[in-house]
């Protein structure tokens, strides 16, 4: 028998950070944009269903109660772009479950004990509530009475949130893992209390911060397709309760966004201090820390030069005190090389403190266009003049959702090196014989694919807000039906 | 009986459960370009598993993140061994799911035959690669330790062969026993849930399909003796997997479409759990050395994590059983040709209410 060789021995320094030239991209490397390309792209159509099935919800709810036909016109327009955007984020889901065995074996290898369990109970008590319920609400119309119909829509909801749930918990677990033993044979982790896992406070609040955000995305989306057809005079009775309803939500999930988020960043202050250091490229220890908004320079270096900052803020945000101490980069550094021995604890520092600031400024873009549509359709006001605000609404869609792609950057990239915090590498982490020819294929495939749908995708949607609400809905399909024989569907594929 | 012999079982139940439902639907979108000669009777067939077929793939899902939890081991050397089989199957199922819905969007002809092929070529190669992935597990694969690995880190074995490897003569011929077996169950499917020329064409597919997937299943199942660990358990069970299925080949020739589906569930169920009770106590086999073998033992997670996922999978299996198969009563009926509506399109009317004016 031949033992093959494992890779480390040649394999490059696996703490070397920054950036890399293309034809010499290894392994690791590919598989990191792989996971990134997929991970990002994924979470375009997550938050956007996180918050958007409420929404359908909520319309038809209102609707159920109301009888109000623009409540069905709203439920049926905006379930339509639902579900062109949930058969998205299924299908990129798939990838996510696989891809941790495929290019992370060694990480699937130490952390299954642990991480595989909400996994699991994700596909179990989430991926069969939400699949067979919207399957039931898409087909249901003509075969379930009105209110079973619309409790399915709701079971459907229920299903994205335990959903979100349980996979935040887990990737919780990598920036802070609790729960759990290193079993002194194998070095492997071992699970000894799920409930740790579960409910940490890390889990809690990424779980909170995400859903608000989500709120947000998905309100200010109704709020601008709503406001695109308010300043093109159509259907208005219909999108002014949309503009409405969208920026009312809006506004509220920032106000949770921005409460979580301080929340958040005050327990990343204990458990990860190098991230928010890194975020905020603070260097050295300080007192009455300032926080900086701009910075010019290398900030990569070994201190950077703010140009717009305030003072004592960020020792505020981090401790709640202005003359509170915050850790810097530097002093976090030597002290992990004391705790785990000779290596570069310092992750890629533009990218936390860019990706950070881009989160808070992107998502404040959405918050503010919002208060602007509250002010400008106010009372039953339709002003149609207005340039800016007409061409606002193509680029505000964007903001928030962007928003939640920089932090999800923030908080991975911030995590590094380390794919669980304080216990594996990154680098430790990826499959061991996998090739650069195999990830390579693979992350082409997945990139092309996924660019032609992105294409697809957006071309529909727009189509379909276009063409508007439909001009006639049934209000009740499964009354109907009783009465005939072999009626057409009242819905099909 | 021990925890991990639990989560064998398990795991048995959900690929089976996985097989038995979306083999059919897989099936049914392998047919699409042979029973759908027009776009009619296409609407017809994904119709009949449109509102499901997303709920039958959560099986798979969830067989995956159940490997992940109480057989990590498994988990990361199939996963990362076969990387290239299953990336292929994940392209192909992201064609296959966004098929499903986007087809029906635009009310264009090149527009849909694309989604067509994407739902054929998404169907075909998942009902193939099962089975090749089923054949590598149990007919072995190079899988060892790789050098400087601790031997108390037992079970951390890796695949050293590459990807054409997989494609030895053993796992093709489990592959066209799934891709021929899913086609004729899709088939048998198909002709439960359509009526009119759509369900006689399935018909007449099940019947002649049949006899070739039969002769195919025999040979792959009992080529699989060959590497059980029971023959006296898994030979009688290929037997009956073989009687059930000549006895839903003659259901369907007696118009007995519901028996029919039945029995060729009942063939999917003793076929593949053959193969996992002549599996057990191994998890994949290693062509090296027997001692590589990753085994319930040595791939597992601890008894406290299966002692978790254990009450997880006792309450919430039961219950998502019931209202899958309660979905599955409301959209019993039979769909026909007359039933489907004009195609959607954006910004019509309800299509039944301007149909009717």
């Amino acid at each position: 028998m031949t033992l093959v060789p494992k890779r480390g021995a040649t394999f490059r320094d696996p703490r070397r950070q920054g950036a890399t030239k293309i034809n010499d991209m290894d392994v690791l490397d590919l598989a990191r944009w792989q996971f990134g390309i997929t991970t990002v792209y994924h979470f375009f159509f997550v938050p956007i269903t996180l918050g958007l099935v409420w929404f359908v919800a909520g319309f038809q709810t209102a609707w159920y109660i109301t009888g109000k036909e623009k409540y069905l016109k709203l439920t049926k327009f905006f379930g339509k772009l639902f579900l062109i955007n949930f058969a998205m984020g299924v299908v990129t889901g798939i990838v996510q479950e696989f891809q941790f065995g495929m290019n992370w074996s060694e990480y699937s290898r130490f952390v299954g004990d642990v991480f595989g369990a909400p996994l699991a109970m994700e596909g179990l008590l989430a991926f069969f509530l939400e699949s067979t319920f919207l399957g039931l609400w898409i087909f249901g119309w003509d075969r379930l009475p009105k209110k079973l119909h619309l409790a399915t829509i709701w079971a459907a909801a229920v299903g994205t949130l335990l959903s979100a749930y349980f996979i935040l918990a887990a990737n919780s677990w990598m920036q802070h893992p609790v729960g759990y033993d290193i079993d002194p044979e194998t070095g492997r982790a071992v699970l000894n209390s799920i409930s740790a896992v579960l409910f940490q406070n890390t889990a809690v609040m990424a779980f909170l911060h995400t859903m608000t955000a989500s709120f947000l995305i998905a309100g200010t989306g109704v709020a601008v397709v709503g406001a695109w057809f308010m300043t093109k005079n159509r259907n208005v009775d219909v999108f002014r309760t949309a503009v409405k309803a969208g920026a009312v939500v809006t506004l509220i999930a920032a106000v949770g966004v921005s409460i979580t988020g301080d929340m958040f960043s005050k327990i990343m202050v204990e458990q990860q201090p190098m991230k928010m250091a890194a975020a905020e490229g603070l260097y050295e220890t300080t007192t009455n820390a300032p926080f900086s908004i701009l910075t010019i320079g290398d900030i990569s270096g070994d201190s950077a030069t703010p140009i717009i900052e305030v003072p004592g803020l960020l020792s505020f945000l981090s401790t709640g005190d202005f003359n509170g101490t915050v850790q810097g980069i530097n002093n976090l550094q030597a002290a992990y090389q004391s705790q785990y021995g000779p290596g570069d604890f310092v992750p890629y520092v533009p990218v936390s403190y860019w990706s950070f600031r881009l989160m808070i400024g992107l998502g404040m873009l959405g918050v503010a266009w919002a208060l602007w549509a509250l002010w400008r359709y106010r009372g039953g006001r339709n002003p149609q003049k207005g340039a800016v605000f007409k061409y606002s609404t193509y680029f505000v869609l964007l903001g928030p959702l962007l928003a939640a792609s920089f932090g999800w950057i923030f908080t991975e990239m911030g995590r590094q090196p380390w794919i669980v915090f304080g216990e594996q590498l990154t680098a430790d982490a990826v499959s061991p014989l996998t090739t650069a020819t195999e990830v390579w294929i693979s992350l082409i495939g997945f990139t092309l694919v996924y660019a032609i749908l992105a294409v697809i995708e957006v071309g529909l949607l727009l189509k379909y807000i276009k063409a508007g609400p439909p001009e006639d809905v049934i209000a009740d399909p499964y009354d109907d039906s009783q009465k005939t024989d072999d009626p057409q569907l009242y819905f099909a594929y | 009986m021990d925890l991990v012999t639990v989560w064998f079982i398990l795991i048995a139940v959900l690929w089976i459960g996985y097989f038995i439902l979306d083999g059919f639907d897989l099936g049914v979108g392998v047919l699409l370009p042979v029973i759908g000669r027009d776009d009619l009777r296409r609407r017809v067939m994904i119709n009949t598993i449109g509102p499901v077929w997303d709920g039958n793939e959560v099986w798979l899902l969830v067989a995956g993140g159940a490997t992940f939890a109480a057989f990590p081991l498994w988990y990361a050397t199939m996963f990362s061994g076969f990387y290239l089989a299953f990336f292929v199957l994940l392209l192909a199922l992201i064609m296959r799911g966004v098929a499903f819905e986007y087809r029906g969007k635009k009310d264009s002809a090149s527009w849909r035959s694309r989604w067509d092929i994407a739902i054929f070529v998404g169907s075909v190669l998942p009902a193939f690669l099962f089975g090749v992935a089923f054949g590598n597990v149990i007919g072995g694969t190079a899988i060892q330790p790789l050098e400087g690995t601790d031997p108390a880190n037992a079970g951390n074995f890796n695949y050293v062969g590459n990807f054409f490897d997989l494609l030895n003569p053993f796992s093709i011929a489990l592959g066209v026993m799934t891709l021929l077996v899913f086609t004729t169950h899709g088939a048998i499917f198909l002709a439960l849930k359509s009526s009119g020329e759509v369900r006689e064409a399935a018909r007449g597919v099940a019947l002649k399909l049949g006899i070739v997937a039969a002769l195919s299943a025999v040979v792959a199942l009992l080529w699989a003796q060959a590497f059980s660990g029971r023959v006296a358990w898994t030979l009688p069970m290929v037997l009956i997997a073989a009687v059930l299925f000549l006895g839903a080949l003659f259901m369907t020739f007696k118009n007995r479409d519901g028996w029919a589906f039945l029995l060729t569930s009942g063939t999917i169920l003793f076929a593949v759990a053959s193969l996992f009770v002549g599996l057990f106590p191994n998890v994949m086999i290693s062509t090296v050395d027997p001692a590589f073998n990753l085994t319930v033992y040595n791939a597992s997670s601890q008894e406290y994590t299966l002692t978790v996922m254990t009450w997880v999978a006792v309450i919430m299996t039961p219950i998502v059983v019931m209202y899958q198969g309660w979905t599955y009563w409301i959209f019993r009926k039979r769909i026909s040709t007359s039933m489907i509506p004009p195609q959607a399109a954006p910004g019509r009317s309800d299509d039944r209410f301007a149909a009717s004016k």
